[in-house]
Formats: C-alpha cells, sequence, structure tokens
C-alpha cells in the first residue's frame, strides 16, 4: 500500500498513465475482495445462531419495530422476528405469562408489571411538537391551554394573549400513532374537536404554514423553519429536553424482557446486540425516534 | 387447416375478452366477502345511519352516515356547479364557433384545453386547491363567519372547496359528451326550428337540447361518477374531519376515507373500511346500470 500512496502523490516519470492505472486498479480490486472475504467470514459465524423471536405490544411502534426486523433479519438469515401489534398493555401481559419474548410497550412498565418480573428496556424515546403558524404571536403553552384548544374549548389566539385569529385546529387521522400519542400524553384521548385530520406528517407541516392561525402536531425530527415550535410549559421542544425528561409531550419506546437482558437467550441478547449497533441506531433515528442515553 | 386457426384465434379472443368479467367478478366478491362482515359485527342501523366516528376510541363508534351524506352533497353539489357550464361551453363549441375565423380559432383552442384538463393529474388539482383554493376559502369563510364563537374555522379545507375542485375535474367528461351528443341532433331540425322564425338562442334551448337531452345526461352520470369516486385531490382540500356536510364544514368523504386511514388501521377499523369501500363500490355500480338504462332508451328513441 505504501508504494501505491508513494506513486499517487510523487508519481515516477518512467511509468505511463496507462499502467498505472491498471496497477491501482487491481490494487482496489484486490482490497475490496480482502474486505468482502472477511465480512463474510463476519457474517458466518453469526449465522450459526437460528431459531425465532417473538415480540408483542405497542401499536405506536409497529414502525420502528418493522424497520428493525427488516434489518435484523437481512443480517441474521437464520433467525426469525415476528411482532404482534396487540397494544402496550397486552404485549406486556403476554410476556409476564410467557408467551412472547420481548413485551414492546409505549410507556414506562408500571411498579404492578415490574414486580412480576419484567425489566424496562427503553430503547427510544417519541417526541411530539406542537407547531403553529409563523406569524402566531404565542409562542408558549401550558399543557391546559393546549388541551382547551384540541378539545374545541379555546377557539381564538386573543383568549391566549395573541391576536385576533381563530384557531384552526390540526391532527392526524384516526390509527396515526402521532395522534395516538398526542391524544394519550395530553389526557384528550377521543376528546379531540379537529378542524382537519390529515393523513400524513407533510400534509400536517404544509398547512400549519400556509394557514394563519393553524395549530398541529408532528413528530419532532421533521420540524423546520417554515413553522413556529410552541414551548409546552416554557420548555423547547428540543432533544436535549426531551432526554433530560422535562418536555412535557413525549414517552419511551420499551423493549421490557422477563429479567435481565443477560438472563435472556442467546437469540433475544443477539437482537438487544443488534439494537445497540451502530446500524440498530441508525435506524431507530431514522424513524424519527431519539436515542436514550 | 384454415378453419382450425380460425378456431384457436377465436379462443384466444374469448380468454382475453373474458378477463374483464373475471375482474369485475372478482371485485364485487372480494368487496363483499371483505365488507359484509363488519356490516354484520357492528349492525347496519349503526353502521350506515350512525353519525359519530371514533373507531380508535377506547369504547369505538363506527357511523358513516355523514361521510356517505358528505360523499352525496359533494357529488351532487359538483354536479349542479359543472354540469352547466360544461353544457354551455358545448353549446358554445357547436354553434357559436363556426361562422368566423377568429370563431374557429378560439374553438380550436377551447377544445385543446379541455383535453389538457382532462389529463391533468388528480394530485395537481389537489395541489392548486391546497394552495391556492383553501387560502381563499379561508378569507370568504373569515368574512362570512367574523365574530362567530360557535363555527369551528377550518382554514378553507371545507366542502366548497371540494365541490369546486370537482366541478371543474368533471368538466371535461361533461364537455366532451354534450358537444358530441349536440353535435349529433340531424341539421334539419335546427333549420326547422329557424325557418319557424326561432331566434337562435329559442332554437338551442327549445329544439336542439331537449332533442339532445339523453346524451346530455348521459354525460351527468359519468360526471357523477367521476366525482363519486375521486380520491386524491379531495383528501388534499376537504379538511378531512367527519362533519355534517355543510359549505364551510370539514368533510370527509367515502374515498378519502379509504385513502386517509388504510394505511394505519387494524381490527374491525379496517374491516369497516372494507365497508365503507363496498359502499362506494355499490353506489358506483348504481351510477352504471342507471348508465347502461340510459343509454339503450337513448337508443330507442333515435331508433
Amino acid at each position: 500500500m505504501q508504494n501505491l500512496a508513494d506513486e499517487i502523490l510523487y508519481p515516477g516519470k518512467e511509468e505511463n498513465m496507462k499502467k498505472k492505472l491498471l496497477k491501482l486498479s487491481g490494487m482496489v480490486l484486490a482490497s475490496v475482495l480482502m474486505v468482502t472475504t472477511i465480512a463474510g467470514c463476519g457474517a458466518k459465524d453469526e449465522q450459526k445462531l437460528s431459531g425465532k423471536i417473538t415480540l408483542a405490544g405497542s401499536t405506536s411502534m409497529q414502525k420502528v419495530c418493522e424497520a428493525l426486523m427488516e434489518g435484523f433479519m437481512e443480517k441474521y438469515e437464520d433467525i426469525t422476528v415476528t411482532t404482534e401489534y396487540t397494544g402496550s398493555g397486552a404485549g406486556l401481559e403476554s410476556l409476564a405469562n410467557g408467551s412472547v419474548n420481548i413485551g414492546n410497550a409505549s410507556r414506562h412498565v408500571k411498579d404492578a408489571e415490574k414486580e412480576k418480573g419484567l425489566v424496562e428496556n427503553v430503547v427510544a424515546l417519541d417526541g411530539i411538537a406542537v407547531i403553529s403558524h409563523k406569524d402566531n404571536a404565542v409562542k408558549d403553552l401550558t399543557k391546559e391551554e393546549l388541551t382547551g384548544i384540541y378539545r374545541g374549548e379555546i377557539k381564538n389566539w386573543s383568549e391566549l394573549g395573541g391576536q385576533d385569529e381563530a384557531i384552526v385546529v390540526i391532527g392526524r387521522e384516526n390509527g396515526s400513532g402521532t395522534r395516538d400519542a398526542f391524544e394519550e400524553l395530553l389526557g384528550v384521548k377521543d376528546a379531540c374537536n379537529y378542524a382537519q385530520e390529515l393523513d400524513s406528517t407533510g400534509a400536517v407541516m404544509a398547512k400549519v404554514a400556509a394557514t394563519p392561525g393553524a395549530i398541529g402536531y408532528v413528530s419532532l425530527d421533521v420540524v423546520n423553519d417554515s413553522v413556529l415550535a410552541l414551548k409546552l410549559n416554557g420548555v423547547d421542544a428540543t432533544e436535549q429536553n426531551i432526554l433530560a425528561g422535562e418536555y412535557a409531550l413525549q414517552r419511551p419506546f420499551v423493549m421490557a424482557t422477563k429479567g435481565e437482558i443477560s438472563e435472556q437467550s442467546d437469540l433475544v441478547q443477539v437482537w438487544f446486540e443488534y439494537l445497540g449497533s451502530e446500524e440498530g441506531k441508525t435506524i431507530i433515528r431514522n424513524t424519527g425516534l431519539i436515542l436514550p442515553n | 387447416m384454415k378453419k382450425t386457426t380460425e378456431k384457436i384465434a377465436g379462443y384466444i379472443f374469448l380468454i382475453f375478452g373474458c378477463i374483464a368479467i373475471v375482474s369485475v367478478g372478482a371485485i364485487t366478491i372480494y368487496m363483499l366477502v371483505k365488507g359484509v362482515p363488519a356490516l354484520k359485527e357492528v349492525g347496519i342501523p349503526e353502521l350506515i345511519f350512525g353519525t359519530v366516528w371514533e373507531p380508535t376510541a377506547s369504547n369505538p363508534r363506527y357511523g358513516i352516515f355523514y361521510i356517505i351524506l358528505s360523499s352525496v352533497v359533494g357529488t351532487f353539489g359538483a354536479v349542479l356547479l359543472g354540469v352547466p357550464i360544461g353544457i354551455l361551453t358545448a353549446v358554445f363549441l357547436t354553434d357559436f364557433t363556426n361562422e368566423s375565423k377568429i370563431g374557429r380559432r378560439i374553438s380550436s383552442v377551447l377544445s385543446a384545453a379541455v383535453e389538457l384538463l382532462a389529463a391533468i393529474p388528480s394530485v395537481i388539482y389537489g395541489l392548486i386547491g391546497m394552495m391556492v383554493l383553501n387560502p381563499l376559502m379561508y378569507r370568504l369563510e373569515k368574512a362570512i363567519y367574523a365574530g362567530n364563537t360557535e363555527h369551528q374555522f377550518t382554514g378553507g379545507s371545507n366542502l366548497l372547496s371540494a365541490i369546486i375542485v370537482l366541478a371543474i375535474m368533471i368538466l371535461p367528461t361533461v364537455i366532451n359528451i354534450s358537444t358530441s351528443s349536440i353535435r349529433a341532433v340531424p341539421k334539419s331540425v335546427r333549420l326547422a326550428s329557424l325557418a319557424l322564425g326561432a331566434s337562435k338562442i329559442q332554437t338551442i334551448f327549445r329544439v336542439v337540447l331537449p332533442a339532445a337531452r339523453s346524451g346530455l345526461m348521459t354525460g351527468v352520470v359519468l360526471g357523477v361518477g367521476r366525482a363519486l369516486g375521486e380520491a386524491m385531490a379531495i383528501n388534499m382540500v376537504a379538511g378531512g374531519s367527519v362533519n355534517i356536510p355543510l359549505p364551510f364544514n370539514s368533510v370527509k368523504l367515502l374515498t378519502t376515507q379509504l385513502v386517509s386511514e388504510m394505511s394505519y388501521s387494524s381490527g374491525l377499523h379496517r374491516q369497516v373500511l372494507f365497508t365503507v369501500g363496498l359502499v362506494l363500490y355499490l353506489f358506483i355500480v348504481g351510477i352504471n346500470l342507471l348508465l347502461t338504462r340510459m343509454k339503450k332508451k337513448g337508443e330507442l328513441e333515435h331508433d
């Protein structure tokens, strides 16, 4: 390799360009071959593990679970991972009675559940930002004010000290994970009075940006300059504030196990190893979630 | 030898012909199989005539009455707005552009515009509706409901926006069918009317249009079909909340409900969405039966 570097930096005059290129490409080819062989060996070792991992629980975690499963099963071809989306409570219940390996929950594991031997492993944090039109003079809302807006009790920004502008309450469609999380965290489940129900994050961003007086909610990671991200109880919606636990509209994504991870089968341990690897972390981040400390 | 090839060719044509029939049959069976269970589980009165749509609540309610009503009102509104424009455009094309050079030029530009209107993808209509029509509607809404504390402001995404977009989208269908049916009225009929001393306008409204009636109706029914089945554009402008279909309310239609909720739904919610699809499908089947009957009637009249 040293020779090659020398030649690139200080090309010898006696060799013509063509020869050099040939040599160079030969070296590159060889190194590529070497790397793939090494990688292939590594994969083979890991593939000795085979069997099935079963998960059950939160519907909100469907997106991240699907992505993780796809990445995981591509790496470990002999391991099958299945997930049932039955809801957080039902998932932990199945884990407690031993019918699945991992219970997914989009909330903290309760004490009563911990007494059954369940251990909480937070794999990600989900944050929801409240956004409004840029011209809005109100920059900070309390949780109660936000609840009032979404229940349809507060209808004009002037009631909150802003300009005289009707509040256009924008949300997501039935079945959306973001809507589910927002309504649950705010305690307004089934009590929201939406003026618009849109079926994608992009649509919410676009409508809020284009409609004076609009308010909406989206995953934290998509917020940009086109809208105004509102403070909640004086706290900015940022990754730091979520990690510090100060921002209200956040929830943990938990993959609970019965007993510590170290007590689990090899398969389950490999799964958690994968979640902790750079590859797993990238997948989690790409689904718009925040990695826990 | 020749006979066998003819025969084989005949069978091949038959097989290809059957593809359409098999498709329709398969779709019908699929919709029934998927759509009927929820109808049984929720109950027809609760599902069809219920007005509360809360599929993900802890105590879910699956009433789609307002959604059906929104589809019907939206379609009706679009036809009410689009058909007069369409038929008058057709009259202009057939009866007012032949005499002068400039008239013929306008006619060719207009025809090209109508063709293009038909070819524009619905998502473009939706986009323009969302970025241009909705803000205009919001100004109107603010002006009309100024100081009103009861009204929920929708930001311009409402039934009226949906109707306007749909009306524009059905224009090409209505114009094309009306034009050809007006052209099909024999020249002798017009000449007879003019010879009796009727003016041109009288001839058009009293003689030509009534004579072209069945063709015009076909255009209307096809327009209804198009408006009823449109999803994408409406999804972008109608707001998407389940409400009584009033002009300035945010509404959800049968099609938009399927489009927006199918992806994340599960369990009974998903089954009910199939029932919604079934209802939409039955509407469309009904429209088509009506169309076939009218075409037959039209043929009889012409004979």
